[in-house]
């Protein structure tokens, strides 16, 4: 389930990626943040206890919201621009 | 001359932008370097594409402040050297590295000036790593740069100016906000009513706030004391006490801080000198009235030099300039000057109201369960870190952090050193700044592993 409600931005082009396999949509101008919780509800699990997390400050200061690109690149998702085909996982059905 | 002078601007906020304009004013050319896509830093921070939305929307009543800083910063960008999207992570001497499009490169200066801002000042509760908590500046990111809200039913809660904006923020978009749970008592506020003659326009608005969220029935409490937020995989509810009485409010969303702390690792690399700050509750490096700090050539301004707003920022940008143009053999405007000090001394008198309006919960440090995660990154408890406190003896956050590993994970303590400062304040009895402050330690934020350098001076 979505954890960020959009209430803006409705009008922008649409922008296809793909989480966790599944193809999903998100919008010009999305971070890869806001793209992944407006369809999920984390963004990863934590490195010792494997809670899920799903960023915390959105200003690249709590470094809680790094992903996981299919080509094992990590990326930090509220300071990476959401782009046409981004292949992305939260990491939840592989410790699970 | 101004072959010589090259001077590095670190942070494209108010205090930047205002900087670099008065240096191109002069006739130099700066770098400017922002981790962000777009010049405007926090407060005025841009989307990254246009959409409906006008500046009032975005901006409210600063609109006109935000459009002026983003014209000045278009005007001069073919007059400076520009690097969006691109981290500061050490400084050296005369030398920056800078992260760039996944690659590493040395920037050389003959000045530097730091205008690298602050993000929220944090304290941990139980459940505040639940997906759906954010930090006050985050779920105002969400929504002015994302066009988002951090949930359905959301709760306000902390301490500080952005608590009341950014729920009357939520509430113009359209957002639902469940309540907004100040952990200061009313008559803290008050104290606000000393500032009406200095800062008319900032208490009147802020006054605004409070009373439109109440006419719109959104529950303001006062003197709360959070307990615990609910949940496993997301936000459930929040639990406070109030008044010696337990509460519980259902919800989906909370966003919650206690101020700003300031971004201030650059200026440690720098080898500048720090002072410790009681109204920030923090080490912050030291400065005179223009921004120099103890290092020659080495400048400060904005909230990176101490928390103090945005105004404040867009003026000590502009004098820390004007300072290093008058070190660098310039001829500088002394009226302008005058002016530029005069208004920051006005604003400084407000600040110190504004802290006792919003003041800190100095009650957290004592009454914070043990169980709660004290640092996010590496899930040390606060039992843990009050374990060695006491039987280690730690009393320095350098000490804790080597026998515990809080501050040492990848935010390098920008969200848990605040409060291990508090808890060992608390443990140990001792002023909050015995604590001393974490070092800084490059790269300052994670750059991508085997990042290729190139080595070359730019
Ligand atoms: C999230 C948030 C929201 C806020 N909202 C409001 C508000 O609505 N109203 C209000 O009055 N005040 C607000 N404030 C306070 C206000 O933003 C600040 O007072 C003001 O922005 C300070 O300006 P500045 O130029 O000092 O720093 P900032 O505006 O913070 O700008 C600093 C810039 O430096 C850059 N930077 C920092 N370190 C590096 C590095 N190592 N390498 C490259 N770039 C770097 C950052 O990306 C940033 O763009 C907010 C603060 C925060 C943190
Ligand atoms: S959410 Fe904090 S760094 Fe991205």
């Amino acid at each position: 389930m979505a954890l960020l409600k959009r209430l803006a931005r409705h009008e922008l082009p649409p922008i296809s990626f793909t989480l966790n396999g599944t193809v999903c949509t998100g919008r010009v101008g999305d971070t890869v943040l806001t793209a992944i919780l407006t369809q999920a509800d984390q963004l990863r699990l934590s490195d010792f206890s494997g809670s899920p997390r799903a960023g915390f400050c959105q200003m690249g200061a709590c470094q809680d919201c790094w992903v996981m690109t299919s080509d094992g690149e990590r990326i930090r998702a509220c300071s990476t621009a959401l782009e046409p085909g981004m292949n992305l996982r939260t990491f939840a059905e592989q410790r699970s | 001359m101004s072959n010589a002078v090259r001077p590095l601007i670190v942070g494209a906020g108010p205090a930047g932008i205002r900087a670099a304009q008065a240096l191109v004013e002069a006739g130099l050319k700066p770098i400017v370097v922002d981790e962000a896509a777009s010049g405007g830093g926090q407060i005025y921070r841009q989307r990254l594409a246009p959409d409906k939305r006008t500046p009032r929307d975005l901006y409210g009543s600063e609109a006109s402040k935000a459009t002026a800083l983003h014209e000045t910063f278009a005007r001069i960008r073919d007059k400076i050297e520009y690097f969006p999207q691109t981290l500061v992570w050490n400084v050296r001497g005369t030398s920056a590295d800078v992260a760039i499009d996944g690659r590493t490169r040395r920037l050389d200066f003959s000045h530097l000036i730091l205008a690298t801002g602050a993000t929220d000042r944090i304290v941990p509760f139980h459940g505040w790593t639940i997906p759906g908590v954010f930090t006050l500046g985050g779920a105002q990111i969400a929504l002015k740069s994302q066009g988002c809200a951090i949930g359905e039913q959301v709760v306000f809660l902390g301490s500080g100016p952005l608590l009341y904006l950014v729920a009357w923020q939520y509430v113009k978009a359209g957002a639902r906000v469940a309540a907004v749970l100040d952990t200061a008592p009313f008559s803290a506020k008050l104290n606000l009513l000393r500032g009406l003659p200095s800062q008319p326009g900032v208490v009147l608005r802020g006054m605004r706030y409070v009373a439109e969220l109440m006419a719109r029935g959104i529950p303001v409490h006062f003197g709360v004391e959070p307990d615990r937020i609910e949940g496993e995989a997301r936000v459930e509810g929040i639990v406070w006490r109030e008044r010696g009485k337990e509460r519980r409010l259902a919800c989906d969303a909370v966003g919650y801080g206690f101020a700003l702390r300031s971004e201030t690792q650059l200026a440690d690399l720098a080898g500048c000198r720090f002072v410790f700050d009681e109204r920030d509750r923090a080490w912050r490096p030291e400065r005179d009235m223009a921004g120099r700090t103890s290092v020659s050539g080495v400048y400060i301004a904005g909230d990176g030099a101490g928390i103090a707003g945005a105004d404040a920022a867009e003026l000590a940008g502009e004098r820390a300039s004007l300072a290093l143009l008058e070190d660098a053999g310039y001829a500088v405007n002394r009226e302008r000057v005058a002016v530029l000090e005069r208004g920051l001394a006005g604003i400084q008198r407000f600040r110190d109201i504004l802290e006792i309006a919003f003041p800190f919960p100095d009650k957290w440090a004592a009454s914070v369960a043990d169980d709660v995660l004290l640092c996010r990154c590496e899930e040390i408890s606060v039992g843990q870190a009050r374990a060695a406190m006491r039987e280690q003896e730690v009393r320095e956050l350098n000490r804790l952090k080597a026998l515990t590993r809080v501050g040492m994970g990848r935010c390098q303590g920008r969200i848990c050193a605040c409060a291990a400062a508090e808890i060992l304040a608390d443990v140990h009895g001792q002023p909050l700044e015995a604590a001393g402050r974490l070092r800084a330690q490059p790269p300052i934020k994670p750059i991508p592993l085997g990042i290729a350098a190139d080595g070359e001076a730019a």
